[in-house]
């Protein structure tokens, strides 16, 4: 029948929109579980897999395991790394060939972890760091290795 | 015990005893328009705070907590924000009325605070026809959004001014035939008289069915009226970016805006006044103690707490409710809400009648 139809679709709507309203009010009045992170004051706990920068790992002895072989620089699908190497003496008087500078284009890394997956000594690796942002865009490049760092131990 | 009456008699008094009555008028006009004037512009920046806060709470969020101790200068960081802004006007636009229309909508918005009573004897315009005026006067509002519309030369803006206008028409006649079951029970437009006849108790529980069912029209009807989400057509940012105000920037905006938050907060404070007995504290019938218990509470006290829970529903609805298509709005109001208020009207004329309410 018309009126009772008529009825029928005026309490549906009304008592959906109490339901819909019920639910807003409970969240009102219960006010602990929120969703805002308060990012400057409480950082939160970045995945492990996040990438935020490649970087180089140095041991407390400031040795890394690059042996500069631009495995990575090969990877990169949009010339991030630059490796400059160096003849090193070594002490039976063989010259051989060693990382000088690992030049990290911030500016052009799409974090597409290629690097990682390409270093055969595991000499890089992705940090969590996200907060990039600086004035001036020179500082986007990064040289990896500390200076003063040298080759680890037996890393061939 | 110091009231406001007592305050503004003897402002009145001082004034009074040495200048001229003209120069007295004079002078009262010029304190009202600044209280006027003070009271926007704390409510504008106090309602604003509220909507933020409501709706971050309603979210599960935290809302604006920086600016000040927890983010309670965050709307007066925000209007400086807008003061120092560049106020644009577009050069296809009609400069004259594209800069009138915010003036307008923000005095008829301070035009419909005259008749209110905040409390006892604290009231601007004491006319016998209070509430004929607020209904006729808050109709004028929405020329100012035509206006701004049409003056913009966007579309966007003249279908947001368009859709606003079709409805605020079509919702004034809800509202006023909700209004209208109060007055026919009391028997009087006048503010004052109407919030006296609610001294043995508010109209929404003397009245029981039919004030409560032209109580759930008038906040609809309302709702639609002040443009506010579920009913935000004029402005739905999803389809015309923001409606009737797209092409306003900086103090213009800001005009429009105040005057968004201050027509809630009118048309909260006349519900509050129709429905719940205005400053009049609670009393229960013949209850004398208990009503003397509640006389204890200054009347602006419960007249602002009345208006900011009413407030605080018009939020809640806002933060909610989906946005409604134009044709579902007009059915709602032409097919549900208008035959209901009218049979609800009918009903209410039979009850005062026969008598068949709380005396």
């Amino acid at each position: 029948m018309f009126i009772v139809d008529y009825i029928k679709t005026v309490y549906n709507s009304v008592t959906s929109l109490l339901k819909g309203m019920r639910m807003t009010g409970y969240y009102f009045f219960n006010h602990k579980e929120i969703i805002t992170q308060q990012y400057p004051d409480v950082k939160q706990e970045l995945p492990e897999r996040f990438r935020g920068e490649v970087v180089m790992l140095h041991d407390e002895k400031n040795e890394h395991r690059c042996t500069g072989c631009t495995a990575c620089e090969l990877a990169c699908p949009n010339a991030t790394i630059k490796i400059v190497t160096k003849q090193e003496l070594q002490p039976d008087g063989k010259k051989k060939k060693a990382l000088d500078t690992f030049v990290y284009h911030l500016e052009l890394c799409t974090m597409c972890n290629l690097c990682i997956v390409a270093c055969p000594t595991d000499a890089i690796k992705m940090a969590q760091t996200f907060e990039h942002s600086v004035f001036d865009r020179n500082q986007l490049t990064k040289k990896l290795n500390a200076p003063g760092s040298k080759l680890m131990e037996g890393v061939e | 015990m110091i009231s406001l009456e007592h305050i503004s008699q003897s402002i009145h008094e001082t004034l009074s005893a040495s200048l001229n009555a003209t120069l007295v008028l004079l002078i009262e006009m010029a304190i009202a328009g600044v209280l006027v004037i003070s009271l926007f512009a704390v409510l504008g920046l106090v309602l604003v705070f509220m909507e933020r806060k409501v709706s971050a709470y309603m979210q599960i969020r935290l809302g604006p907590n920086r600016v000040g101790y927890k983010g309670f200068a965050q709307t007066a960081a925000d209007t400086l924000k807008l003061l120092i802004k560049e106020g644009l006007t577009p050069d296809g636009a009609d400069k004259f009325l594209f800069n009138l229309a915010p003036l307008l909508v923000i005095i008829v918005a301070m035009l419909i605070m005259a008749p209110i009573a905040f409390t006892k004897g604290f009231q601007l315009w004491d006319i016998n026809i209070g509430v004929l005026y607020v209904s006729a006067v808050s109709s004028v509002g929405v020329i100012g959004i035509l206006m701004a519309g049409w003056a913009s030369n966007n579309k966007y803006s003249l279908l947001g001014a368009m859709r606003s206008g079709a409805q605020i028409v079509s919702y004034e006649l809800s509202a006023g035939l909700s209004v209208l079951t109060i007055v026919i029970l009391v028997g009087s437009l006048s503010i004052n008289d109407i919030i006296a006849s609610q001294q043995n108790g508010w109209w929404i529980f003397k009245g029981h069915i039919p004030v409560l069912i032209s109580f759930v029209i008038f906040v609809i009807a309302v709702t639609a009226e002040t443009n506010r989400a579920p009913f935000d057509l004029a402005e739905a940012e999803s389809e015309l970016t923001a409606g009737f105000h797209t092409e306003y920037s900086g103090m213009r905006f800001a005009l429009f805006f105040l005057a968004e938050y201050v027509n809630i907060f009118i048309v909260c404070a006349i519900g509050a006044t129709l429905f719940f007995g205005g400053w009049m504290p609670f009393h229960i019938g013949s209850w004398e103690a208990f009503n003397h218990v509640m006389d204890f509470i200054p009347g602006i006290v419960w007249f602002f707490a009345k208006v900011f829970a009413l407030i605080f529903l018009i939020m809640w609805f806002r933060w909610t409710f989906p946005r409604l298509r134009i044709d579902q709005l007009l059915n709602l109001e032409w097919k549900y809400l208008l035959p209901i208020a009218m049979f609800n009207l009918l009903l209410t004329t039979v009850m005062a009648i026969t008598g068949f309410y709380i005396k």
